[in-house]
């Protein structure tokens, strides 16, 4: 370890014996979250969510095309994280590596596997043409955090995007077909301590991190753990716990923005 | 370029109501960005920019370096989400030349003397996208190198001219760029009116370029002062506490 994370280390974890963190808040307390909808007139639909200081835009985009074969009445969507550089200094430019990756695929996930689009309502001719979503997600400002603020905005702008049905000539617009979302609750680990929506400090110091997607019957929709430390299972019983309790309140503040 | 679409009605007025001389809506906010040193969001018309600027840092790669003065990297990219069919992610051809366009207009106006070695990195992202984008991407960057405290000549700043139905007209919406005659966006040094970007597309006579470099160069002006404006509401306050 390098002089400055493990300084980093010494410091957060010492708080952390005084039940302390940085910025002050609990262990298991939020980062104020702020979500815009409508950001960009030329996406179907798209969302600027802040969690602290950490801001994601996500746009989606729509265009007709061919359906998998092994599954030719579903439409297709895909999901794509950049990390840029202007989101951080530790940003390069080029191809996506590992991290933005795996970010963009556990968001995928989450909006996948929880069937948050009905895919099967986007098929418009049966193996011939469907409609593909396009997922893109844009980090803007990196300060900790960004699986649940990019899962976050990725819902905020799906609920608010439009099918472009009329510039397609197929009909009139109307919103995409879509489910109850799960809301994506992320944890890390330092020095036996366990803290629910880490600043980039913890981020950068964490062994292990925990993302729990639940959704509204308070039942758990998507996992993954992260980087090379290891949870206890009592640890993670207690992750689970607050990630229901905190995906209750943001699930709440979604449904007020998209007007459910 | 023919087409049906009418540019200029019997009044004189271009299609979204502007006078030949008159910039689309501007709005900048300078300092918008947390981990950048310095940054800008701005709207001009449906345009949506961010910029941001990282360094004087050591340039990597190694070879990259000047011992005798700082380089400026400007990446000038466009959000997938931007246009109206989903740009695949990452540069192409045409923001690669912008970028490069961009790098050297902001390299002579930087006083790069200063930082031997160092890099300076300009990102400019697009989020949406409606013709100017360079000339918008530019006047950010300018606000944003600004407001990290880099320091310059001037602040650059950029607007284009072009022609519309054998009319010279400021600053092309977007279908006065799909279906005009001639684009010619430019960026100058406010103070000194030394020019620092030009491109032209298109086709003009000696004359109308002349006009259409005046026009534009009146815009950049404009520009220049609503820049000013969104760096003085951002650091006024400061000011007057001492």
């Amino acid at each position: 370890m390098t002089v400055i994370p493990s300084i980093k280390r010494d410091y957060l974890s010492k708080l952390a014996k005084q039940g302390k963190r940085a910025d002050g808040r609990k262990f298991d307390e939020f980062r104020k979250i702020e979500i815009e909808t409508g950001v960009v007139t030329k996406a179907e639909g798209s969302a600027r969510v802040k969690i602290g200081n950490t801001q994601v835009l996500v746009g989606i985009k729509m265009d007709v095309g061919e359906p998998y074969s092994d599954s030719p009445e579903s439409g297709v969507m895909t999901t794509a994280a950049e990390l840029i550089p202007l989101a951080s200094p530790d940003f390069e430019a080029g191809p996506p590596r590992e991290n933005a990756i795996e970010l963009a695929r556990v968001v995928d996930r989450g909006v996948r596997e929880s069937e948050v689009i009905e895919l099967d309502k986007l098929c418009i001719e049966p193996g011939e043409k469907v409609w593909i979503v396009f997922i893109d997600i844009h980090i803007l400002d990196y300060d900790g955090n960004l699986f649940d603020a990019a899962s976050l905005a990725t819902l905020a702008a799906l609920f608010t995007a439009k099918v472009p049905a009329k510039r397609f000539e197929l009909g009139d617009d109307y919103t995409i077909p879509l489910k109850d979302p799960p809301v994506s609750c992320t944890s890390v680990k330092f020095n036996d301590v366990v803290v629910m929506d880490p600043s980039i400090d913890e981020e950068e110091i964490a062994d292990a991190r925990l993302t729990v997607a639940t959704d509204k019957n308070g039942d758990l929709r998507a996992m993954q753990k992260g980087l090379s430390g290891s949870f206890t299972t009592d640890e993670i019983r207690k992750v689970i716990k607050s990630s229901l309790d905190n995906g209750k309140t943001i699930r709440e503040q979604l449904y007020k923005i998209i007007g459910k | 370029m023919k087409s049906d679409i009418k540019l200029i009605d019997s009044k004189g007025k271009r299609l979204d109501g502007r006078k030949f001389d008159e910039l689309r809506k501007i709005k900048i906010e300078a300092g918008v960005l947390h981990r950048a040193e310095g940054s800008c969001y701005l709207e001009w018309g449906e345009n949506k920019i961010l910029a941001a600027v990282y360094g004087p840092r050591e340039a990597i790669p190694k070879h990259t370096q000047n011992p005798l003065r700082a380089i400026v990297k400007a990446r000038y990219n466009m959000a997938a989400f931007s246009v109206e069919d989903r740009k695949r992610p990452g540069p192409d051809r045409r923001s690669r030349e912008i970028s490069k366009v961009i790098s050297e207009a902001l390299e002579n106006i930087i006083l790069t003397e200063k930082y031997p070695r160092a890099s300076i990195d300009v990102n400019i992202e697009v989020l949406d996208a409606e013709a100017g984008t360079r000339c918008a991407g530019l006047t950010a960057a300018g606000v944003a190198l600004a407001d990290a405290g880099i320091p310059m000549k001037d602040i650059p700043a950029s607007c284009a001219a072009g022609k519309i139905e054998d009319q010279v007209v400021l600053d092309l919406g977007k279908e006065e760029d799909n279906y005009g005659n001639a684009d010619l966006p430019i960026a100058i040094s406010p103070r000194s009116g030394e020019v620092l970007l030009l491109q032209m597309d298109g086709h003009l006579t000696e004359d109308e370029f002349n006009k259409a470099l005046n026009l534009a160069i009146n815009g950049c002006k404009i520009v220049s002062d609503i820049q000013k404006k969104a760096l003085l509401d951002k650091y006024q306050p400061a000011l007057e506490v001492d």
